[in-house]
């Protein structure tokens, strides 16, 4: 009973950590799964097959690798812009500049579907509606991913001391030596970060991606499309391996972090 | 004329067009909106010579280490570097290099690659020789791969010196480089930075608003207040022969008496101070010598001398007697006294605790004196209260 006292906190914190990898385990676990009949999702017997032929359902692979292709692509257009604005808004003064720090918080801070219908509602207005796909998903994305990078690159740039830069061109740097140098090197976890945040944005979207797809399936809308058919376990293979990649940057990036801090200290 | 007099009159005598080698200022104004920060600047800066910019914050001196350094771009007038105009070369086209105030080294970059950036990007050679030297000279040559982070605020302080220092500058600034250290450090490292000056031989110019840092390390000082020069010369003059009362003031502290101008004596100037008579040198008057022409009287706390009442002084000068002694603190070298004087007036006295005079009570009569040539006379349109720091340190 005393022992249950004194633990009572660590007891409860474990099992605040079990429910949040409840869903995870399922889904690694699944991925591993030999099923009995389409249509009952329990863990029947363990295979390889789902990690050996995820490709069983083409069309499953084929919006894997269309959510790849946007994800990739709106990053990189996102981070971009985002990255220019971000310096624009910190760096310098013109008229408007608080104005447009508000604005860039609103595509953040409105609902995804009040977003998604209005984009919609645009395509449409514009002659889009026929030909809803590829390009109009893309351009939702970096519309949405946008506001993220800008936010995430101009903290960092906020947090940079502009003496660094003074100094830089004192020390016989001209403007592009002082960027590419100074600047940019010390802008750049903020850009890496802003760019991974993106990525998973724009993999992960559903809601937004799916007013504005026309007949272009992404992975999430496949998973959707799918869920009430029988989810094939090749699902779950895409799941863990995105869990696994993610998972790997957190830890390499914090190694990194302990490393630098080791050297320091 | 005084010592003081000669060199501020230095500007006018090598004019334009001389061949003056050093740094060199003229009408150098920088206005931010309504707030003008240097207000037409005047400066001669001799080549190789320890010049310190003294003065409070908000003064303009930190302004115009900017406008040297091509930081901040002036309203008006210009800046020559020998013959060479500078005024509007851009920072990294100017032979002058900055240590900033904090620092501003590279956190990504190790000491090594600090100390090298300016060599790097005018394609020096000899770049690995020519960085260990320098941090040799600086002492952290066993720290050179280290990042700036790793190393102390002292440590980062020459690190700062070294990266500005290796350039070889025809003029290097230093802006408030002691500023975030302690009291023991800043102590170390200003006899260190004097070392290094005298070593290399390059021209410093030191912006500050420490006058114990200023007297201890320049060669030159100038007192700046409200974006202009109030007086340019060397410590001891400026200390020993302020002109105006900002600079008695802020350099120190002085008891200033208010008194009334009564004709020349010979080469002294007579002065009618609150009833008693006093002289004072004719080259320290700094105002125009016209009888009944009201002025300060100033005298350093130090060069005053106590006796007791009725007592003759052996100090000769000027004595005035009816002092009360208010209040006493012992601080080791020196016990500090406040004497009320008969005009009420409190004068401050500070007397080195040598052994041979005993220490005088509170509520002691006693007599002031102190010798006509260390007094000095100031206009008396000026802020008598001009320069006092508030935190009195």
């Amino acid at each position: 009973m005393r022992w249950l006292q004194r633990n009572a906190v660590l007891l409860g914190g474990l099992l605040v950590i079990v429910y949040m990898f409840v869903p995870i385990f399922v889904v690694v676990l699944m991925s591993f799964n030999k099923p009995r009949s389409k249509l009952i999702y329990r863990f029947d017997g363990f295979t390889l097959q789902n990690w050996l032929h995820p490709c069983q359902s083409p069309s499953m692979c084929s919006a894997v690798g269309r959510s790849i292709e946007i994800g990739l692509l709106a990053t990189i257009v996102a981070t971009v812009l985002g990255t220019l604005m971000a310096f624009a808004l910190v760096r310098h003064q013109f008229r408007g500049r608080t104005v447009s720090n508000v604005l860039i918080f609103l595509p953040m801070a409105s609902p995804e579907i009040v977003m998604g219908s209005s984009l919609l509602a645009l395509f449409v207005a514009g002659g889009f509606g026929g030909r809803l796909g590829f390009w109009t998903i893309l351009i939702a994305h970096i519309m949405f991913c946008l506001s993220f990078v800008v936010v995430t690159v101009r903290a960092r740039l906020a947090g940079l001391d502009t003496n660094l830069e003074q100094a830089a061109m004192d020390l016989y740097a001209t403007e592009a030596q002082t960027f590419w140098r100074v600047t940019f090197p010390l802008v750049f976890p903020g850009i890496l970060g802003a760019a991974l945040l993106s990525f998973s944005l724009s993999f992960d979207d559903f809601i937004i991606t799916n007013l504005n797809a026309g007949n272009t399936t992404t992975f999430p809308m496949y998973v959707w499309g799918v869920a009430q058919r029988g989810v094939p376990m090749q699902v779950n293979v895409v799941g863990t391996v995105m869990f696994v990649i993610s998972v790997a940057i957190v830890v390499g990036a914090e190694l990194n972090r302990r490393r630098q801090e080791r050297a320091l200290a | 004329m005084s010592q003081v007099a000669e060199r501020t009159a230095q500007p006018a005598q090598t004019g334009d067009g001389g061949s003056f080698d050093g740094l060199r200022l003229r009408s150098l104004t920088k206005q931010f909106a309504a707030f003008t920060a240097v207000d037409s600047l005047d400066l001669d800066v001799p080549s190789g010579s320890f010049f310190a910019l003294l003065g409070p914050s908000g003064c303009g001196k930190t302004t115009t280490l900017r406008m040297v350094a091509g930081l901040e771009t002036p309203t008006s007038g210009s800046m020559h570097l020998g013959d060479r105009d500078i005024t509007w070369d851009k920072p990294y086209r100017r032979p002058v290099n900055t240590v900033f105030q904090n620092y501003a080294l590279f956190p990504h970059l190790d000491i090594f690659e600090n100390v090298a950036f300016g060599l790097r990007r005018r394609r020096g050679k000899d770049v690995e020789k020519q960085v260990g030297d320098m941090l040799e000279l600086v002492e952290l040559d066993s720290q050179a791969r280290k990042k700036p982070a790793q190393l102390s605020g002292g440590q980062q302080q020459r690190v700062a010196l070294a990266r500005a220092l290796i350039n070889r500058p025809e003029v290097l600034l230093l802006d408030e480089p002691l500023g975030a250290l302690d009291l023991k450090l800043r102590r170390s490292m200003q006899i260190e930075i004097k070392r290094i000056q005298t070593e290399v031989g390059l021209t410093f110019v030191h912006v500050t608003h420490d006058q114990e840092e200023a007297m201890t390390m320049a060669d030159t000082i100038a007192v700046m207040n409200a974006g202009v020069i109030e007086q340019m010369g060397a410590p001891g003059d400026l200390y020993e022969n302020p002109r105006t009362t900002f600079v008695a003031n802020f350099l120190g502290q002085s008891n200033l008496i208010e008194g009334t101008l009564k004709g020349r004596d010979g080469d002294q100037v007579v002065v009618d101070m609150q009833g008693t008579l006093a002289t004072v040198p004719a080259s320290r008057a700094h105002v125009d010598v016209v009888d009944n022409n009201p002025v300060w009287l100033g005298i350093r706390p130090e060069k005053v001398l106590l006796g007791e009442s009725g007592d003759a002084i052996d100090a000769p000068g000027n004595s005035i007697p009816g002092g009360v002694v208010t209040d006493v603190s012992f601080v080791g070298v020196s016990t500090q006294y406040l004497v009320r004087m008969p005009w009420g007036q409190e004068l401050q006295v500070f007397e080195q605790n040598t052994g041979r005079r005993r220490l005088f009570r509170q509520g002691e009569p006693v007599e002031v004196s102190w010798r006509p040539e260390y007094a000095f006379l100031l206009d008396h349109s000026q802020d008598a209260s001009a320069g006092v720091e508030d935190d009195a340190s």
